[in-house]
């Protein structure tokens, strides 16, 4: 089971919950899962999201497995200049 | 193995040395092709009108005479650019910031475009293109336009069921913030502001593009992205995106500013309207009205600790003026604020508000360096009402790999801590100042990113390489890229050749912006090298004929294992790729890749200066960078990047801005007018590169091009401070901001 953790608008699309228990293997099933039990978090995956596994930001590869055991964070889609 | 991004923890022959830059002698030459050298047989001159307004409703358009100007091809408005994005969104922002609709939302908005056989034949065209225009209010600042009775801007955006300037508000934080300023000793806050500023590139944004009446096209452009400028354009013109093919000229400088398109979507109307190719060049008064600077800004900033330098509480909301159209820049900013400290209460509030200014673009970490200035300057009254060294004070409280970052995740290896420790055993700190001079110090933080790649490695029958990738060389990828595919195949640099591909040649590539060049580009080079290398081998045991698991690939040969094979002499790249004609044909590596796992970059920066009391000019006599670079690939360009950075900044912190009237005008769309720093006014920036591997990438490379904007404006400010005893809250800290605030304080 993985806690995965939220802030600001991505927490208030999950009935304010900074955090949240999911069984996922991957980011695709972890974001899969979590949107069916949150349809709000359904905008903030279409305009772009990135997941952090242990501290790095995955924001492309969905099929990213994520290893038991680790800190999972949501947040929004970077970019940069 | 052959894509395992983990970290190698090699030791280099190739990376970390400082061979010549492989694009210098046609720079230097002229022989290098920018933007605007593109040229077609039939090519016609493309301009574009612009709204002399801040805002107004456009009643009418009549291009008739212009039409029937001899020498005018075609004239497009908005009814050529109908639009096919389904309305309200990020393209549709797109299309209606490259040509106006129903409303010219700033000064320098494109109402109308002609194109025409030559220059004088297009202003003459331009001249003859009637508009009416009904002038509606206009806000072009941030703190205005958050007023209830503002004008709007984009009336189809609302809070709270009515029509706002306020585009989204962002919030990013943990903890409880009231409850940290209740266990507080002392409590700070400071309220700041910051100006528009343009990113400065020297070339300005050119085009050349041509559609066919088969309805392919093709478009030549200066840009960080032209496998991204394909897809936009494609989609607003309803082209198939594999019917564009975008080439990438040299680029002048780019710095997020070419990462949107502005003209491009026109100049193929034009193209597509007239049946000829079109090229466009902006000028530079065009640059500066219509294209992307970034934001302005105005935050508070709260913070509060106990005696002993514990921050309980850290608080900033920082308004981001936006431009026209919603950007991320709110996010973006919330997102960087506090990340280089571990901070048990702390929030972050970023809120995009739209004005009548254009539309904003990335700048170099977009929207870190204003919420730093904030940060860091008040990190700096703390220091001082707690009589602590301003160092000690941040790294007392600095994030450290474990730390729980202000924007949500538990921070992997991160490099703060030694940047500040550098910082504190720098002989910059240590040197003596004298009498109206100033030392300022700041922290910057920013993510990086990585995304979607791929190349090409190409092996020659005479064993040189050819490594292609579509990533755009904005900062020096080309020598990178060479250096490590020459580090993998185990070969010289100089026997590497890397080629920026067009959008036919190559799969989806990403933009060059985040810092993801050298990263994600990095990325995929090994791993097409690595696939190389085992061709190689394969051709290897073909020409002994012994089995491929009997040969290894070590120091650019391959090398025949075991005693049986010990009378095989090593074959090298060159003796292997010259009968690869008779062993199965070309010799060639690939790979694409969605290049994950960039690592987080801080820096840490050191500032003197001297500030002439009478004239309130400031001199920057003395700067130091030190910034994590992961891995320097090629150290001459990493310090480039720091220093390219660095003099950024000091231009924003002291120089730059955008200046409107109460007419909503523009009034120094100019070089003359917005002054950016030049040689004279930079004293030479001293740099140290550490390197804090990033365990997500074989060679531990971060992205270096963007982290070192971010603390100028703090350091300047922290120095400015100490130099004239008065806080300074404005950037950019002008000869007149200095002298106000001198007078304000009574000096």
């Amino acid at each position: 089971m993985l806690k995965v953790g939220f802030t600001g608008s991505l927490m208030s699309s999950v009935n304010g919950q900074a955090q949240v228990d999911v069984e996922a293997g991957t980011i695709r099933e972890l974001l899969s899962r979590l949107v069916q039990r949150y349809p709000d978090l359904a905008e903030h995956v279409d305009q772009g999201i990135a997941v952090a596994l242990d501290g790095e930001i995955y924001r492309d590869d969905w099929s990213k497995p994520i290893p038991d055991g680790s800190a999972v964070f949501l947040l929004p889609r970077i970019q940069g200049g | 193995m052959n894509n395992d991004q983990s970290f190698t923890d090699q030791e280099f022959k190739v990376v970390g040395t400082r061979p010549k830059r492989p694009d210098g002698v046609d720079k230097v030459t002229g022989r290098a092709k920018y933007g605007a050298d593109a040229s077609a047989p039939g090519q016609l001159v493309g301009l574009m009108l612009r709204s002399p307004h801040a805002h107004a409703s456009i009643k009418k358009i009549d291009t008739s005479k212009a039409e029937k100007l001899q020498g005018v091809k075609a004239v497009v408005t908005a009814a050529d650019l109908p639009d096919l994005t389904g309305g309200p969104g990020d393209n549709f922002y797109i299309l209606e910031n490259c040509m106006a609709r129903d409303r010219a939302l700033y000064d320098g908005h494109a109402v109308a475009a002609v194109a025409a056989i030559d220059k004088a034949t297009a202003k003459k065209a331009l001249k003859l293109i009637k508009v009416s225009y009904k002038k509606l209010p206009h806000v072009t600042d941030v703190d205005k336009a958050m007023k209830p009775n503002a004008p709007i801007v984009q009336p189809h955006i609302q809070q709270d069921g009515k029509p706002s300037n306020i585009a989204a508000n962002y919030e990013f934080g943990h903890g409880d913030v009231e409850a940290g300023l209740e266990e507080a000793d002392v409590v700070v806050e400071k309220s700041y502001k910051t100006e528009q500023t343009h990113q400065g590139y020297i070339e300005p944004h050119a085009c050349l593009a041509s559609v066919s009446p088969d309805g392919t096209g093709e478009l030549w452009v200066t840009t960080q992205g032209h496998f991204h400028f394909r897809n936009v354009c494609a989609t607003l013109l309803g082209m198939d995106i594999s019917k564009l093919k975008v080439t990438s000229s040299e680029i002048g400088g780019g710095f997020g500013g070419k990462t949107h398109v502005w003209i491009e979507p026109v100049a193929l109307a034009l193209s597509r309207k007239s049946n000829r190719p079109v090229k466009m060049v902006m000028s530079r008064e065009e640059v500066f009205r219509a294209s992307g600077p970034t934001c302005s800004t105005s935050m508070d900033v709260k913070i509060g600790a106990k005696k002993d330098g514990t921050i309980t509480s850290a608080f900033i909301e920082c308004r981001y003026m936006d431009g026209a159209f919603p950007g991320i820049w709110g996010m973006l900013g919330g997102m960087t604020a506090w990340a280089c400290y571990d901070l048990k209460n702390v929030k972050a509030v970023g809120i995009d508000v739209l004005c009548n200014r254009p539309k904003v673009a990335a700048y170099r970490a977009p929207s870190a360096p204003m919420m730093a200035f904030g940060v860091e300057s008040t990190m700096d009254i703390l220091a001082k009402e707690l009589k602590m060294d301003p160092v000690k004070l941040r790294l007392h409280n600095v994030a450290r790999e474990g730390t729980r970052a202000s924007y949500g995740p538990t921070y992997g290896p991160i490099g703060i801590e030694p940047t500040l420790e550098a910082v504190k055993n720098h002989p910059h700190m240590g040197a003596r100042l004298k009498k109206n001079q100033g030392r300022g110090m700041a922290c910057g933080f920013w993510f990086n990113i990585g995304g979607q790649t791929c190349t090409d490695l190409n092996i020659g029958v005479d064993g040189s390489v050819s490594l292609t990738v579509g990533t755009v060389d904005v900062g020096g990828s080309r020598a990178s890229l060479g250096l490590i595919a020459a580090e993998e195949l185990g070969i010289e640099y100089e026997q590497v050749k890397v080629h920026i591909a067009d959008t036919a040649s190559l799969g989806h590539n990403d933009t060059t912006e985040g810092s993801r060049g050298t990263f994600s580009s990095g990325m995929a080079t090994i791993f097409a090298a690595r696939n190389a290398k085992d061709e190689l081998c394969q051709r290897a045991a073909k020409m002994w004929d012994i089995p491929v698991s009997a040969v290894v690939w070590k120091e650019g040969k391959a090398v025949a294992k075991g005693k049986r094979h010990n009378n095989l002499a090593p074959l090298t790249i060159q003796e292997i790729a010259a009968k690869s004609p008779t062993t199965g044909g070309p010799i060639a590596g690939h790979n694409e890749v969605t290049a994950d796992g960039a690592g987080v970059s801080f820096a840490s920066h050191i500032c003197d200066v001297e500030v002439d009391p009478e004239t309130g000019a400031t001199k920057v006599l003395r700067y130091t960078v030190v910034q994590d670079a992961g891995k320097a690939i090629h150290p001459d360009y990493v310090e480039g990047q720091f220093q390219g950075g660095a003099a950024q900044g000091i231009g924003w912190a002291l120089n730059e801005e955008y200046i409107y009237g109460d007419d909503g005008l523009l009034q120094n769309a100019g070089f003359l007018d917005y002054r950016i720093p030049v040689c004279s006014d930079l004293p030479f920036i001293d740099t140290k590169i550490l390197e804090i591997p990033n365990p997500n990438h074989p060679y531990g490379i971060r992205g270096v091009g963007e982290t070192s904007i971010v603390p100028p404006l703090a350091a300047i400010g922290n120095a400015v401070t100490n130099a004239v005893g008065v806080r300074m809250t404005h950037v950019p800290m002008t000869p007149p901001r200095i002298l106000k605030a001198l007078d304000e304080a009574g000096g």
